[in-house]
Parts: structure tokens; C-alpha cells; sequence
């Protein structure tokens, strides 16, 4: 396992948990062991997290990867002392921040639902590898990290065009979708992870999933409601 | 068998008798676990000689941090062994592990081939008095310096001066100390790794305090090393980093302040003193003091410069048959050459020792395992005291006590050693008796014992990924020792996420591949038929396959080296032994179409005069070699006096009439590298054109030859031949980059047409304008025009200037990330015949690592994908590189496939999923995730409301 194997959800799972700092080992940049260099990943997936924290108003500073070897226990020693001075100087999450500590908590839980979404959108920046240390700020924007909440997308069967043909259902890789034959699908909203896999798959002589941007989709039909009368082939 | 020495050597090769002394340890191996309470207690202080005896250690010591085997000895500064008192280790040991009454042991071995690893030893500037090194407090060889920048030397990593502890700000380094002279007592050659461990000296000084001024003093800079280049113009752009081209003086050492002053010139201010706060002398490398008994004891030859005697053709071979030698007693090397010759001597003796292959060695049974997976998980946890390493600071039988409370911890204990091996039968006893299906060790880090409590529970019939470990040493008890209530409740806490975890783990299978018993090289020059010939003489099919119609490669264009060896003829030789040995097949004007598979089973296709085959291979040798530079500059291919300087060597050969009588020839060093396009150095232009030199003046004693340089690089004992070559009237002229020479036709005085060439001379601070009957041209090697494509058919990957990039340039330089693809010659970089040879040797040594095996075991922990959640984003294929991945399509839709063979377990691809598809086995989302949640005790959690989804 490599530092790279970090994940953002780990980092926020934390959080939720209550813990006040989290703090990331990596070996040293551009001297791995092998070829995988995942420090790079996880310095990216540190950058970002950072920046969804201030977005939801925790201190960045609660998060703190560095890099050393093996070799330099004293190195260690140091800077996990400098980040747990840090983290006490903070306070327990939530009092420098000047939020209740269980508003932070409800925070960082519909913030970890969101984490899917967040994978997607920055898929390949989170694969980049900085070379150069005046970059990291670059990487993730705050602005476009608030944008990016700001713009979340929902993603939404428009029931008089569904025809219940069962492919996004079927596809659904978080079986969020509910539905059966001549039942009009609806999107589970709390499972949904938004990957857009229904917008993709649903046949475009339906074209019954909308993407909404920055506002929550419709409420969905009630049950009975359902039921889809298809047009009777009338005879010529 | 470590403190043993060969005492002598009887015999001949296949059948040596080697007579070893085992020098008294005074600590019973078998019994100390490394736990070091005898250090603690020792009174018995003396200088550490691994720390340069800058700080002290105790009689009682582990040598060094990373000693293997990682436990102590007893050396002459003990007060019982010196005074027959004390003895206070032996009351301190819990494992009754220190016998001072250990005698010398003679012991008598049977082998049939021998490696000479002796290495080499760095210079010892005291033999020069000028140095003043042991008079001045404050000057430090470069291997004192390099323990002062360690964390675990003598000041744990902060680089303090000798006279006042107090941290240097200004600090110089003298190249070249006890290299590069031929004063008596010092090396005539050149010690080959100074340069770059001096950058990176300077580097790290620069990471500890950005604000040290570093000086350089240097001759030429001698940056030929893979990516040495690069890692000397990083060094050179750090502020306050001046390198000056200057012989120095050491002056005097303050009285007061102890600071040095040193005595140097450039050419801008002439003659200039300086005063620094420390002064470092970059001292070269000797053979091992012990030289001349090595040579008699095993009876083998030495050089001049005393280092062990060998030839370019074979540089592993002694003088005595079934004698090899590899690393610094072949001379002044790196450590990826060093790595070469190791591996290569292996293979040599392979090919020795073939017909005994696996003769010693004995397979492992172990019961059948139990299938536990209907099970409730029963966990038990052992608690380890390591002595009193653990125990002293965490209250052991207190937290054994917590553990019983834990979720289905069925079984809890406490145990001295948990490695000591009556401990370990006793967890195999108690998952027994106890019926667990989860075994936690509370004790130290993984990474020593790991495989050792595997193979406990394995003996035990229970899966060995249901092994968890604990580590409440490493990460508790030493960095908590004056905190033993927190320790306590840490390791608690600590043991608590095991559980969690343990109650996650899955049973996992390792699985073994076949391994195809052939090798597919590509490329037939020296290399690769070394290469060859070395897998083929261990009883391995080979297919070789050459792009042109004739074997041999670069090297038939070279006729010469420096060292005297008639190239063509050793060719020749090569050739014959290739087209002769049974199991080489040779594919000429071969090219390849095709290549799948992975380690073990690849299948490559190729086009070739014999058709197009399908070859089914085991392991992929690259050995394409490389391309020479065709230049733009200095009118090449418009004017045809200028010529490269392989043209130069065969003009020469061939009696070349024009060359031959020519009046004077101009040779120009760096064309088409060290330049932005090309940021390396060509490693042998060098050498090549001195050679060239030499070989001119040999047949002409009056004609002119200058060299126009940047730096000479002729590191080893090539400087020799450098040396030689001033001393007949070669001149060698420093160029600088910005200020290349020019060349242009035109009439000498006497009213010759010659090429004038114009090159400013550093020295003499001035323009001299020469006149040249030929120009020379030092034509970079580039890498092979077919790199890329190769690159593309083994998945493997290209360092930045373009050759292929090894699995890790200094420890793994015969190898890809790639399993079961091996790296030698030009393609990984420009090289002599000689490290070439090393190189196809090692990796020879490598395949039969491969090969000779009946498969390959591919680890459990590997990536899996749940298909239904994966939604062919394509997130793992671009993070994996290894080329585990794929998306293929399946009923329409893409879906990611793992080739668990090629996966080393990484994680990444987890990383990136954004819908838990793939996983990486025994570190899932799931697992950590309780391990994550564990870390608060329930007692303690505030939970989240069940309203916010918390899940």
C-alpha cells in the first residue's frame, strides 16, 4: 500500500468522527521505490481536501501531509510535534473555526456524500503530478472548489418521457434508481453518487434523464402515480 | 554469517574449501531479539565507529540501524572482556542471550564458486599532511559530513562544527582529495563519484539550512552518471551555491573562531584567500586496506592501483577460475555498476554451478488451511513486552486485560517475545486450541516480522491474511517513553483499530503462474549477446533478435579501447560463441509486430528473415543499444573535413592518408548534449577522443591536436590515459557553453585551406584561432530510434532525455517496473564495453532469477473490481502504472478488468474509483474505514445524529 491509496473520504471520515487533525506520511517526492510515485496522488487528494474544508469552514490547517524516509525518525518527530502543537493551538474542531462542533460534523457528512461527484469532476487533476511546489495553490482553486458546490448537479427522470425500459436501472452502479415495467424509474436522490451513468445510457429516442445544475432535483412522483399508460398503437 | 572472515581457501572451481573464523560475538544470535536493553545499561562508552567516531556508543552495540541481522555484539571496549568486571548486560538480558564466554569458531565450508565483494575504502586525507584533516577541528572528510547529515548519526542530523557544536553557515568542499595526483600517497586515478555525492551534499545542507553558503572547489566537474547532468545544474541554480574551478590551498585555522581559510584563484581576480566555517575534503576512494592479504589468501592478481586485475571483455572474472569479483574492488565505481557486476557474477557462477541448481534447497509444507468463512469472526490478540521494550512503558497485562473486553476477541495473552520461536508455536497452539480465525500481534512494525506471524497462523491452517499486527513498539512505546499512562491507553487504542480491522480481513490466495522457461533479447550487439550466452549456458532457449542483417551492434564501428583491448577480434569471438551455442536462435533483419503477455508468459511477435514467429518467452531482455547524433553545428555534412569522431577512429584504423598527414586536428567535445535539447552527458566522448589522440600521435609524433572541452570527464582509471595524452603534447582547451568554438573554412598562413576555428581560452583569457586540416566532432550518443516503439510493445517507461528508465536507478538498474523485462547496455544509458559487460551479466543474473523458477507467486493483495459498481470511467487505468488495467466492453458497457498478475498493490486505482468498483484486497475502503472509526473509543464517540445519514 502507498500513501497514494489515501483517500478523500478517509480524510473526511475523520472529521465526521470528531477528530481535530489529520495528519499524512509520505515517502519523499520523486524518490519512489518503484514507479508508482502515489505520493504525488496524495499530496493532490491533500491540496483538494483542503480546500473543500475551507469551503465548508474548517481550518485547512487540521490537515498536514509531509514527506521524509525511513531514515529520518528525527524528521518525523519533528513534524508530527509541530503539527500537534498546531492542532492544540486550534483547539477541539469547530472552536477557532467559531462553529459548533456537531454543525461541522453534519457539514462534513453531506460533504462526504458529495465525494463521488467530487472524484469525477477532478479526475485527472487528482492523477497530476507537481513538480513544482509554487503550483499546489494552482491546483484546486477556491473558487472553483465553492464553484463546484455551488453547481452541483442533480440528475432527474422526467416522468412523462420515462418508458420504463429498465436501462439506467440496470446500470446504476449504486442501484439508486427505482422502478419496474411500467413503472416510471425515479432517482433514489440519497443514494445517488451523480456519475451520470443514466444520463449516458438512457436511449436518446427518450431522453428522459435531465441534469439540473446548482439546484435539487424535483421531488419525485408518489408511487401511485406511476404506472405509465403507453399510447395504444392506433390503427391506421 | 556476519563478524566471520575467511581465514583460507584450498581448491579449484566447482570445489573450494573455504576455512572461516567466526569472530566472537559474545551474544547468542538464536536468542536476541534486537531489543537493545543491553545498550541501554552498558557503561562502557567509546567513539561509534560507524559515525565516523564523531559521537560515542556503548560495547554493547547494534552496529547500525539498519544491521542485518538487527541485533547486538559485544566489541573490545567491553570492561569484562578488557577487565574481567561488570557484566551487567547478562542480568539485564530477559532472554538469557549475552554469553561472555563466546570463543573464536572455525568453521569449514564446501562451495563451488567464490564473489570477491570487499568494496573499496574511502581515502584517509591524515597521510597528507597540507590537508590538515585530525589538526583542524573544523575539517571533515566528505564521509564524516555524510554522517553528520544523517538522522541517525552522531547528532541525529544536524551538522554541527567539531570545535563549538554550533552550525556552519558558510562551508566549503575541495574536490579531488586523494584522486587525480600522482603525489605519493595519493591516486593517480580518478575516484568516479565524488562529483555527484558532493551535489547531493550540498543539496541536502541546503534542505537542513537554506541560508549555508556552499563552496565548491573543483577540477572538472564530472557529471556522467544517468541524470547527473540534471542533478549538477540543480545544484549549480541553488542561491547562495558558488562551484570555482580552482586548485586550493588550506592556509591556517583561526585561534579563536577555529574557521579556515583557504587559498584559491580564478581567473577574473586572480589569487584570492577565504575564510569558511567548515571545510569539507571530497575524499576519493581506495582499495580495501586489506588488499594484498585478499589478493594472497585467494590468490588473485591485483592492478596497479592495487585494485583487483580484470579485463574490459569480462570484468567479473579473476585471475583463478571460479573466483569473481564484483562492486569497488573492480575499481572506483557507482552503485548502479556495483549493482551490475553483482548480479552478473551471480550469473557467471550460474553457469558454473547450473548442474547443481537447487540441490540445498528444501520446500516448505504447511497444513491444509481451514476454511473459516461461515465462521463468526473469533479473534485473538497477543501482546508482546519485547523484552522490556514495550513492557517497561506500556502496562502489558493491562492492556491484554482490555483486549478480552473487545468485540470478539475470544482470546487475549501477553507474551516476552512474541518472535522468540517458543512464542510463536505457542500463538500457532493457541489458534488452535482456541479455534481463532484472526490473530493480532501487538508488538513491533510489520515490516521486520510480518512474514514471520504469517507463517505462524499459516502453521496453525489458518489463512495468512487473517494476520494483523499491532505496532505498539516503534509507534508507542519508543517515542512515548516518559509517557507511560498515555503509551497504555495508545496501545489500546492502537489494538482496538486491529480489531476493527481483524473483524474486515478476508482470506486471500497467493497464486502461482507457470513461468515459460525461454528469454527473448532484443537487440544483438555486445550486450545482448552477452547477454545471451549467459542465460543459454544456464540451460535456457534464447531468441535473439538483431534489426540488421549482422550481429554486433555499435561496437563494429569501434576498433580500440583505452585500455588496449582489439574490439573487432573480441567480436568476433562474441559472434562465433553466439552463432554456436545450441540454445541461441538468431533472427536477423528482425523487427517486432506484436507482444502481449506478462511475466513468466509473454508471446512476442516478430518479422524476420525467417518469417514471422510467434515466440513464446518467460522473461524480455531490452539490449537495443543506441544512435549516434548527427551534428548541425560546426559545418557537418557541409564541409567533409569535419567528421565525428567515430569517423575519426576508422580514418584511423584505415591509415587514412588525410588524417594521418594531416598537420593538425581539432577535436570538439559535447556536440548535441549537455545543451538544452539533450541535458545529459554522453559518458564516453571523452575517453574517445583521447583515445583518438593517442592513437594519432602514435602514428604521427608532429602533428597538432587540440581538444576543445567543457569538462574531461575520464573518471576511473581512464584519467591515467588523460594524463598521458597532456604529457605528449595533446592540448586540451576549456570552452565554455555560452561561448562555443567556431568553425569556418579558410587559409592558413602559409596558404593552406584548413577550417579556422576560434575558441576562447579560459586559461590564458584570451581568442586563439586555430587552423584544422580535420575537425573532429564529439557526436552525442541518442537514444535508439526504436526506443519508443519497444517502450510501447513491453509497457515499460523512458527516462526524460529519452533512454529507458530503469525500475530505480541506483538499486534496481537491470530491471523494469515491468516484471519480467530486464534493461542492459546502451539502451539504458551510454556506457563502456566494460559496464556494458557487467551490465549484460546482470541482467542475465536477473532472468535466471525469473527462469529458473517453475512460476511466479502473485500476491494476494491485489486489485478486484465488483463489476456492477464499476462505470468504465477509466479513473484506475490512467492511475495504474503498471499496466494492470483495462476497460473492455461488456454487454455495451465498459467495465475495468484487473490483470492481478502485474499488480503490485499500490492502491491508487482505489484511490481514484469514484464508486467502490475496484478494491485493493487486505486494504479495502471497508477496512480502513473501521480501522478509522475505531480510532475514537465507542465510549467516547459523540454520534452523529442518525437524522444527517451517518453511516
Amino acid at each position: 500500500m502507498c500513501s497514494g491509496r489515501v483517500d478523500l473520504s478517509f480524510i473526511f471520515r475523520a472529521f465526521q468522527n470528531g477528530m481535530d487533525g489529520v495528519f499524512i506520511g509520505g515517502c519523499h517526492l520523486n524518490e519512489c521505490n518503484y514507479i508508482t510515485h502515489g505520493n504525488y496522488h496524495a499530496l493532490n487528494v491533500v491540496l483538494l481536501a483542503k480546500r473543500v474544508m475551507q469551503h465548508i469552514g474548517i481550518n485547512p490547517d487540521r490537515l498536514n501531509i509531509e514527506f521524509m524516509s525511513g531514515a529520518e525518525a528525527n524528521l518525523f518527530v519533528e513534524v508530527v510535534n509541530r503539527f500537534v502543537d498546531k492542532v492544540k493551538k486550534l483547539g477541539p474542531l469547530g472552536s477557532t473555526e467559531g462553529i459548533d462542533q456537531n454543525e461541522l460534523r453534519k457539514r462534513v457528512s453531506e460533504v462526504s456524500k458529495l465525494i463521488p461527484y467530487i472524484k469525477i469532476v477532478n479526475q485527472e487533476k487528482l492523477a497530476s503530478r507537481l513538480t513544482d511546489p509554487t503550483d499546489y495553490e494552482k491546483l484546486f482553486t477556491q473558487d472553483e472548489i465553492d464553484a463546484l458546490f455551488k453547481e452541483v448537479v442533480s440528475y432527474y427522470i422526467d416522468p412523462a418521457k420515462c418508458q420504463a425500459c429498465s436501462t439506467c436501472l440496470k446500470r446504476c452502479p449504486v442501484v439508486a434508481i427505482e422502478g419496474g415495467k411500467l413503472q416510471v424509474h425515479v432517482i433514489d436522490q440519497d443514494k445517488c453518487i451523480k456519475c451520470g451513468t443514466c444520463f449516458e445510457v438512457c436511449p436518446p429516442k427518450f431522453g428522459a434523464v435531465t441534469k439540473i445544475v446548482g439546484e435539487p432535483a424535483p421531488p419525485p412522483l408518489p408511487l401511485e402515480k406511476r404506472a405509465i399508460v403507453r399510447k395504444a398503437k392506433t390503427a391506421s | 554469517m556476519t563478524y566471520t572472515e575467511v581465514k583460507a581457501i584450498e581448491g579449484e572451481v566447482g570445489d573450494f574449501k573455504v576455512t572461516l573464523v567466526k569472530k566472537p560475538r559474545y551474544i547468542l544470535e538464536d536468542k536476541c531479539t534486537g531489543c537493545t536493553i543491553c545498550v541501554e545499561y552498558c557503561p562502557a562508552k567509546y567513539p561509534d565507529e560507524y559515525n565516523q567516531e564523531i559521537s560515542m556508543n556503548k560495547a554493547v552495540h547494534v552496529y547500525f540501524a539498519q544491521a542485518i541481522p538487527l541485533i547486538t555484539y559485544i566489541d573490545e571496549s567491553c570492561l569484562y572482556l578488557k577487565e574481567k568486571k561488570c557484566r551487567i548486560c547478562e542480568r539485564v538480558c530477559k532472554n538469557d542471550a549475552i554469553d561472555l564466554n563466546q570463543e573464536p569458531e572455525k568453521k569449514e565450508i564446501q562451495v563451488g564458486a567464490i564473489i570477491l565483494a570487499q568494496g573499496m575504502e574511502p581515502f584517509d586525507p591524515k597521510v597528507k599532511k597540507e590537508y590538515h584533516y585530525g589538526e583542524f577541528a573544523n575539517i571533515v572528510t566528505s564521509m564524516d559530513y555524510e554522517r553528520l547529515l544523517c538522522s541517525t548519526g552522531p547528532y541525529q542530523g544536524e551538522i554541527l562544527r567539531a570545535s563549538d557544536l554550533k552550525h556552519p553557515h558558510k562551508i566549503a568542499w575541495i574536490q579531488c582529495v586523494g584522486s587525480r595526483r600522482v603525489t605519493p600517497g595519493e591516486n593517480s586515478y580518478c575516484s568516479a563519484v565524488c562529483c555527484t555525492y558532493t551535489q547531493k551534499q550540498v543539496i541536502v545542507t541546503k534542505d537542513h539550512d537554506a541560508d549555508v553558503q556552499c563552496t565548491i572547489f573543483h577540477n572538472d566537474v564530472r557529471a556522467y552518471g544517468k541524470d547527473f547532468e540534471r542533478f549538477y545544474e540543480r545544484t549549480e541554480k541553488l542561491p547562495d551555491v558558488r562551484f570555482i574551478r580552482s586548485y586550493v590551498s588550506i592556509v591556517k585555522e583561526d585561534p579563536v573562531t577555529k574557521n579556515i581559510t583557504i587559498r584559491y584563484s580564478t581567473t577574473d581576480e586572480g589569487v584570492k584567500e577565504e575564510e569558511f566555517e567548515m571545510v569539507v575534503l571530497s575524499v576519493g576512494l581506495n582499495p580495501p586496506k586489506n588488499v594484498q592479504d585478499i589478493s594472497e589468501k585467494f590468490g588473485i592478481e591485483l592492478n596497479a592501483h592495487n585494485f583487483c586485475n580484470i579485463t574490459s571483455t569480462n570484468p567479473m572474472a579473476t585471475n583463478r577460475p571460479g573466483i569473481f569479483v564484483s562492486g569497488g574492488l573492480q575499481g572506483p565505481v557507482d552503485i548502479p555498476e556495483s549493482v551490475f557486476s553483482a548480479s552478473g557474477a551471480s550469473s557467471q557462477i550460474g553457469e558454473l554451478l547450473n548442474y547443481r541448481r537447487g540441490n540445498l534447497s528444501q520446500e516448505r509444507v504447511y497444513p491444509p488451511e481451514r476454511d473459516v468463512c461461515m465462521e463468526e469472526p473469533r479473534i485473538g490478540v497477543f501482546v508482546c513486552h519485547c523484552g522490556a521494550n514495550i513492557g517497561r512503558i506500556v502496562n502489558v497485562p493491562e492492556t491484554v486485560e482490555y483486549c478480552k473486553t473487545l468485540p470478539n476477541v475470544v482470546h487475549a495473552q501477553e507474551q516476552l517475545f512474541s518472535c522468540a520461536t517458543n512464542s510463536a508455536k505457542e500463538i500457532t497452539d493457541m489458534t488452535r486450541e482456541k479455534g481463532l480465525n484472526r490473530v493480532i500481534v501487538a508488538a513491533c512494525s510489520p515490516r521486520t516480522l510480518e512474514p514471520l506471524f504469517r507463517d505462524t497462523v499459516r502453521e496453525a491452517g489458518i489463512n495468512q491474511y487473517y494476520l494483523e499486527m499491532a505496532n505498539i513498539r516503534e509507534h508507542n512505546s519508543w517515542v512515548h517513553s516518559k509517557e507511560k499512562e498515555e503509551a497504555t491507553q495508545k496501545a489500546k487504542d492502537i489494538i482496538r483499530m486491529s480489531v476493527a480491522r481483524a473483524y474486515q480481513l478476508e482470506p486471500l490466495q497467493e497464486f502461482d503462474l507457470p513461468v515459460n522457461k525461454a528469454a527473448l533479447i532484443v537487440g544483438g550487439g555486445i550486450a545482448g549477446m552477452n547477454c545471451a550466452l549467459s542465460i543459454a549456458k544456464q540451460g535456457h532457449e534464447v531468441h535473439l533478435i538483431e534489426k540488421t542483417s549482422e550481429l554486433g551492434g555499435i561496437a563494429r564501428r569501434i576498433h580500440s579501447t583505452l585500455d588496449g583491448l582489439d574490439v573487432q577480434e573480441y567480436l568476433r569471438a562474441l559472434i562465433s560463441r553466439v552463432y554456436k551455442h545450441p540454445l541461441i536462435r538468431v533472427y536477423h533483419d528482425a523487427s517486432i509486430t506484436d507482444a502481449t503477455g506478462y511475466v513468466g508468459n509473454f508471446v512476442t511477435t516478430v518479422k524476420s528473415e525467417r518469417g514471422v514467429t510467434e515466440i513464446q518467452h518467460g522473461a524480455a531482455v531490452i539490449a537495443i543499444g543506441s544512435d549516434l547524433y548527427t551534428p548541425a553545428e560546426y559545418l557537418y555534412s557541409q564541409d567533409d573535413r569535419v567528421i565525428t569522431h567515430l569517423d575519426l577512429e576508422e580514418r584511423i584504423v584505415n591509415d587514412d592518408e588525410q588524417i594521418v598527414n594531416a598537420q593538425s586536428i581539432v577535436m570538439i567535445q559535447c556536440v548535441g548534449c549537455r545543451n538544452e535539447d539533450r541535458n545529459y552527458c554522453s559518458r564516453l566522448c571523452c575517453s574517445q577522443s583521447i583515445k583518438n589522440a593517442l592513437k594519432l600521435r602514435e602514428k604521427n609524433p608532429d602533428i597538432d591536436i587540440y581538444v576543445l572541452f567543457r569538462d574531461i570527464r575520464t573518471y576511473g582509471f581512464n584519467e591515467d590515459h588523460y594524463r598521458e595524452a597532456s604529457n605528449k603534447d595533446i592540448k586540451f582547451i576549456r570552452y565554455e557553453p555560452q561561448e562555443p568554438p567556431a568553425v569556418e573554412p579558410g587559409e592558413s598562413e602559409d596558404g593552406r585551406a584548413v577550417l579556422k576555428v576560434t575558441v576562447t581560452d579560459y586559461v590564458l583569457g584570451k581568442m586563439l584561432l586555430l587552423d584544422a586540416d580535420i575537425v573532429s566532432l564529439a557526436a552525442a550518443v541518442i537514444p535508439s530510434e526504436s526506443t519508443r516503439d519497444i517502450a510501447g510493445f513491453f509497457k515499460v517507461t523512458l527516462s526524460p532525455d529519452g533512454f529507458f528508465k530503469e525500475a530505480h536507478v541506483k538499486l534496481r538498474p537491470v530491471e523494469f517496473g515491468t516484471d519480467g523485462v530486464y534493461l542492459c547496455g546502451l539502451a539504458h544509458y551510454p556506457k563502456f564495453i566494460q559496464e556494458t559487460v557487467n551490465q549484460s551479466y546482470g541482467a542475465a543474473g536477473r532472468v535466471l532469477t525469473l527462469l529458473s523458477r517453475d512460476t511466479v507467486v502473485a500476491s494476494g493483495s491485489v486489485a478486484q473490481v465488483d463489476e456492477s459498481r464499476c462505470i468504465g470511467c477509466g479513473a484506475c487505468v490512467s492511475a495504474c502504472t503498471y499496466g494492470v488495467l483495462e476497460l473492455r466492453e461488456v454487454k455495451k458497457a465498459k467495465k475495468a478488468f484487473v490483470n492481478p498478475v502485474l499488480c503490485k498493490g499500490d492502491g491508487l486505482c482505489t484511490t481514484k474509483c469514484p464508486t467502490g468498483a475496484i478494491q485493493l484486497k487486505h486494504f479495502t475502503d471497508q477496512e480502513i474505514m473501521s480501522e478509522i472509526d475505531a480510532a475514537i473509543p465507542v465510549e467516547e464517540a459523540m454520534p452523529l445524529e442518525a437524522a444527517v445519514g451517518y453511516k
